[in-house]
């Protein structure tokens, strides 16, 4: 029994690597960085639901959908202000560098905004959880909400990517961003469009992390965002199904490690599978084998 | 060839110069009381983290390759140094001890770099980022459930405190997350030595990395970063020479922390996290990828610039944010870059025109 | 570019050297005023505890201003220094208030900068932690005092409060062992428990890196049986492991905690009905009936806000009355040297008695304070004293 409830907490973490992950791959793959501040814009997501809710005394559905503009917004700006300049710059570390600037200058404005106080997040989503087994299973209600939101996402991109235009636009830049170019796609306009459906989705991602984990401090963002890349590295970065499953078994993987061997060095075990796994096959469970060409 | 030889020595001897020439202005002006306090606080921390900077860069600058997890080096070789020091206290006396520690620390940070490097470089780009980075945080972990004693009987070590079972007399030294304290008391007859200590050290790694860089094997480091598989059909071994990078520049950091750790009396595992490894990723990118002196420079401004904009407590982290931002954009952007020659163009324009009319 | 690079690194260097030529003593020392400097942790993910401290010795000290100040001679306090809770920024803060003047050091707030600045700060100058609970905090020197209770005592002193109010005999901990306050008083709770006859049935650990999902500790917790579970953590952890105990179906096991557990009732929007029935160890309760809390809980919410002090703050209040007792019973005045006050002052503080708003407090020789530890219940969203 110990270990079908140690899974199903697995999977409940796992849900939340999950749903940031996508965001981190989608971007990765498209616009070929890793956009280290994408847990500081979960944690702005978060805190303005938050905000709206307690301060503004807004029905949550109203918050939520402020939160996935203002984010949305602030994806595209970041985009066009920090990461398209640097893009043809010589060195791709360049690009990195300054998203760790935006990471650190987001968790410092939110500090100056919201204080360092741990605040605790409202209760939006009020589903309740399912008993299983007599009492000994309890399934948390918002779980179950964010697998479905993972799953729907997940479907709903690759929808995205494979049907629309704009969608199959991304696929190109994705795999060749120089000939996209010559074929008359608009590769800025692509790229912006990535950063928002990326930071839209943060917005989501926000609101279920504090809905799982009800507390908030402008650094909420940042381990989560950590693992979370982890976690789609794991599962092939650049692909949509690698980030869920990647998402999903490091949660396991972690609670697993914290069950069986120790609470102390869960992190560890989790790190070193992933550089096992990466040892064996580096481009992650789902991702594609691309052999460089000279 | 003669020519370039010339010009490289002279770069290099203006980086020696340069640090001799800071120590020697820091050290008069001390000795006429005009140090603040403060910055003479400083000086150590700044050999510290310029020397974590320029081995950094050599992994790098040189090696082409994104190393996030440098600050794990240093903790091991604080964590081993410390240790060393604290058990050998008695025995031995402060000068070879802090000599010995030192070299303690450099080869447990270059075994280390060793063991992770040869798994870690078969990678590339932002795996071989990811992977030096979960490299830290597992160092991190690890080191935070260690307990180290000491008694009549010998080194003790477990995970726990109760688990250690010392006899009477025995001394915990490492106390798992409480980390080990104490280690700067033992040598505060020499504690006055230690700027002049990290001036020699930094001025030691100018030589190795120099050195390393203007060698062969430099040389064959530097062909596998710009074009990897050129080097490799010329027949270069790649791994060999990554490895070699990686565990100097890994040794290097322990040295640096060694000097952090004997300089506070306090070493806790907690201060050498990602943050910290981003923190002289960030020194190392915004003096200049491979460029030596900038990465001297560029530490130097930034690690004392948050404790000068004291005043501005608050928004001091926000300035710092912006400054990075601003600063990367401007150097590193070619729209930036374009503008800039455009305008140097403009400026010496103007001066022929001048000088024609 | 090259050139661009060359006139920046001159200028920079240029720079860094003038600034370097600023004489020591900018602010010359000042023969009418006793400056006191105070050290914590003003940003960062600790920041509400630096500046409540900061906001309290503010107090304190317009408070005593008006009432003769410190023998007689007026009280500042400077600008406070911000260690962001890392100890080499403590030092470096130490330093820049020396610069600008200070002769008492308020502070610091968190163990691991205590114990690095009281490394520079023995028999110099007069340090006088509020909230440095590590053993090592003050061991430095003898002109070094603590108001607060060491970590340890507080893990013995919880042990024999459980034991002597028999609130259970079966107990589990839960605490982040990679944080050094939580370690400390979980080492000293667990060899005590032997001496007080309580028998520890799990002993769970969280990491400061991984600190939201406790479901696999809880879970083991609940399975073995534990009567009570000691919660030796700050309190935005403690609310997380609350709610998630509650999630789990932990409804009639006893939740104990220590000084960090003050102030879960302030957290914003966090829901009190959790926290019910949770007992603390902690010298000070913002919701207490006696006379000097009210006051001093009215006298800082006009000041900030209506913001509610925590027990740091009060600690601080006690600091720099206690301060200003030694002061009268050392005779010191400002144009004495900083060694010299702190010899003085350290001195006094063998003799003087506090009547505080953490209780009567008298201090020995090695620094430590001596008075009653004090036990609260949450009850109906209030903090009730136990007897």
């Amino acid at each position: 029994m110990s270990f079908i409830s140690y899974l199903k907490d697995g999977i409940s973490l796992g849900s939340i690597y999950a749903i940031i992950a996508l965001g981190y791959t989608m971007v990765y793959g498209i616009a070929k960085m890793l956009n280290f501040a994408h847990g500081d814009v979960i944690m702005v997501g978060a805190y303005i639901i938050l905000t709206c809710i307690t301060r503004g005394g807004m029905s949550p559905v109203l918050a939520v959908a402020i939160s996935v503009v203002v984010c949305t917004v602030l994806g595209v700006v970041i985009e066009k202000v920090a990461y398209s300049p640097l893009r043809k710059a010589s060195s791709n570390l360049a690009v990195l560098i300054t998203a760790i600037g935006v990471s650190y200058l987001l968790q410092n404005l939110a500090l100056l905004i919201f204080g360092a106080d741990a605040k605790s997040f409202v209760t939006v989503i009020n589903v309740p959880s399912v008993s299983l087994f007599d009492g000994h299973l309890i399934i948390k209600g918002i779980t179950i909400i964010t697998i479905l939101a993972c799953i729907v996402i997940m479907v709903g991109l690759s929808l995205f990517v494979k049907k629309t235009k704009p969608g199959r636009a991304m696929q190109a830049v994705s795999e060749d961003r120089d000939a996209a170019q010559l074929m008359g796609v608009n590769v800025n306009a692509t790229i912006s469009l990535t950063f928002a459906i990326g930071s839209g989705l943060a917005a989501i991602a926000g609101l279920l992390l504090c809905q799982t984990y009800p507390t908030l401090t402008p650094y909420t963002g940042a381990m989560p965002g950590i693992k979370a890349f982890v976690a789609a590295v794991f599962g092939g970065i650049g692909s949509i199904p690698g980030a869920m499953v990647g998402g999903i078994l490091l949660g396991i993987l972690e609670i697993f490690g914290k069950a069986y061997i120790s609470s102390q060095v869960a992190d560890a075990i989790v790190f070193a599978v992933l550089i096992v796994v990466l040892l064996v096959k580096p481009t992650g469970l789902f991702g594609k084998n691309i052999q460089e060409k000279v | 060839m003669k020519k370039i030889t010339n010009k490289t020595t002279r770069n290099n001897m203006i980086n020696y110069g340069i640090v001799i020439v800071l120590f020697v202005i820091v050290q008069a002006l001390s000795s006429t009381g005009n140090l603040s306090r403060l910055l003479m606080g400083l000086l150590v921390p700044l050999c510290v983290y310029t020397i974590a900077a320029v081995s950094l860069n050599l992994v790098v600058g040189f090696s082409g390759e994104l190393s996030l997890g440098h600050a794990g080096f240093m903790c091991v070789g604080a964590f081993s140094s410390a240790l060393f020091s604290q058990v050998t206290a008695d025995s031995i006396p402060s000068v070879p001890r802090f000599i010995l520690a030192l070299l303690v620390g450099a080869a447990v940070a270059a075994v280390f770099g060793v063991i992770i490097g040869i798994p870690v470089l078969r990678l590339r780009g932002d795996y071989l980022a990811i992977v030096t980075l979960a490299f830290g945080e597992i160092i991190k972990n690890l080191i935070n459930v260690l307990y180290v004693g000491y008694d009549d009987r010998g080194l003790h070590v477990a995970t726990s405190a109760a688990g250690l079972n010392l006899d009477t007399g025995g001394k915990q030294i490492l106390k798992g997350a409480l980390g080990i304290s104490g280690t700067g008391a033992l040598y505060k007859d020499i504690k006055n030595w230690f700027f002049l200590i990290g001036i020699l050290l930094l001025l030691l790694t100018l030589f190795i990395v120099q050195n390393l860089v203007n060698s062969r094997s430099g040389r064959a480091i530097t062909a596998t970063r710009d074009n990897r598989i050129a080097a490799e059909s010329v027949g270069i071994n790649i791994t060999k020479y990554k490895l070699l990078a990686f565990t100097v520049s890994a040794a290097m950091a322990g040295v640096a922390g060694v000097l952090y750790s004997h300089n506070l009396s306090l070493l806790k595992v907690s201060v050498f996290d990602y943050n910290m490894s981003i923190l002289i990723l960030v020194y190392v990118v915004l003096g200049g990828i491979g460029n030596i002196r900038g990465s001297i420079i560029a530490t130097i401004i930034l690690y004392a610039l948050p404790e000068l904009l004291r005043g501005f407590a608050n928004y001091r982290m926000l300035i710092y944010a912006i400054v990075l931002i601003a600063m990367m954009l401007f150097n590193w952007a070619p729209a930036a870059r374009n503008w800039r020659a455009r305008m140097m163009e403009k400026i010496r324009g103007g001066k022929t025109k001048k000088e024609a009319a | 570019m090259r050139n661009w690079k060359k006139v920046i690194g001159v200028v920079s260097a240029a720079a860094m050297t003038a600034t370097m030529a600023m004489p020591a003593s900018v602010f010359a020392a000042d023969d009418e005023t006793f400056k006191i400097g105070v050290i914590g942790p003003m940003t960062g993910d600790y920041a509400q505890y630096g500046t409540n401290v900061y906001n309290a010795a503010k107090i304190a000290v317009d408070e005593i201003n008006e009432n003769g100040g410190f023998n007689g001679y007026k009280v500042e306090v400077l600008d406070a220094g911000d260690d962001q809770g890392d100890p080499e920024k403590a030092v470096n803060a130490y330093n820049d208030l020396l610069d600008k003047g200070m002769q008492m050091l308020c502070g610091t707030v968190t163990s691991g900068s205590c114990i690095a600045v009281g490394a520079e700060a023995a028999e110099s100058t007069f340090l006088f932690t509020p909230s440095g609970t590590a053993v090592d905090c003050i061991t430095s020197g003898d002109n070094e005092f603590r108001m607060c209770f060491t970590d340890p005592a507080q893990g013995s002193k919880s042990e024999q409060f459980i034991s002597e109010h028999k609130l259970a005999t079966k107990v589990a901990v839960l605490y982040d062992s990679a944080a050094d306050y939580n370690s400390g008083i979980h080492d000293s709770f667990i060899e005590a428990a032997k001496e007080y006859g309580l028998e520890v049935v799990e002993d769970q650990k969280y990491t400061t890196d991984s600190n939201t999902d406790y479901s696999v500790q809880l879970s083991k917790i609940k399975d073995s049986g534990a009567e009570l579970l000691f919660l030796p953590n700050y309190y935005s952890d403690n609310a997380l492991i609350l709610q998630q105990a509650s999630e789990a179906g932990m409804t009639d096991i006893k939740f104990f905690g220590v000084d960090g557990m003050d102030g879960i009732l302030g957290v914003e929007n966090f829901d009190t009905s959790l926290a019910e029935g949770v007992m603390l160890l902690t010298p000070f309760s913002a919701t207490s009936e006696d006379e000097k809390s009210q006051a001093f809980v009215k006298a800082y919410g006009d000041a900030h806000n209506g913001e509610t002090p925590n027990q740091f703050a009060a600690d601080t209040y006690d600091v720099i009355y206690a301060m200003q007792l030694a002061a009268e019973d050392a005779q010191i005045t400002p144009d004495m040297s900083n060694e010299d006050i702190s010899a003085a002052m350290s001195a006094s503080m063998l003799n003087i008695e506090l009547d505080g708003l953490t209780g009567k407090a008298k201090w020995t020789e090695d620094g430590e304070c001596d008075k009653e530890p004090k036990a609260f219940e949450i009850k109906d969203g209030a903090y009730v004293e136990m007897k």
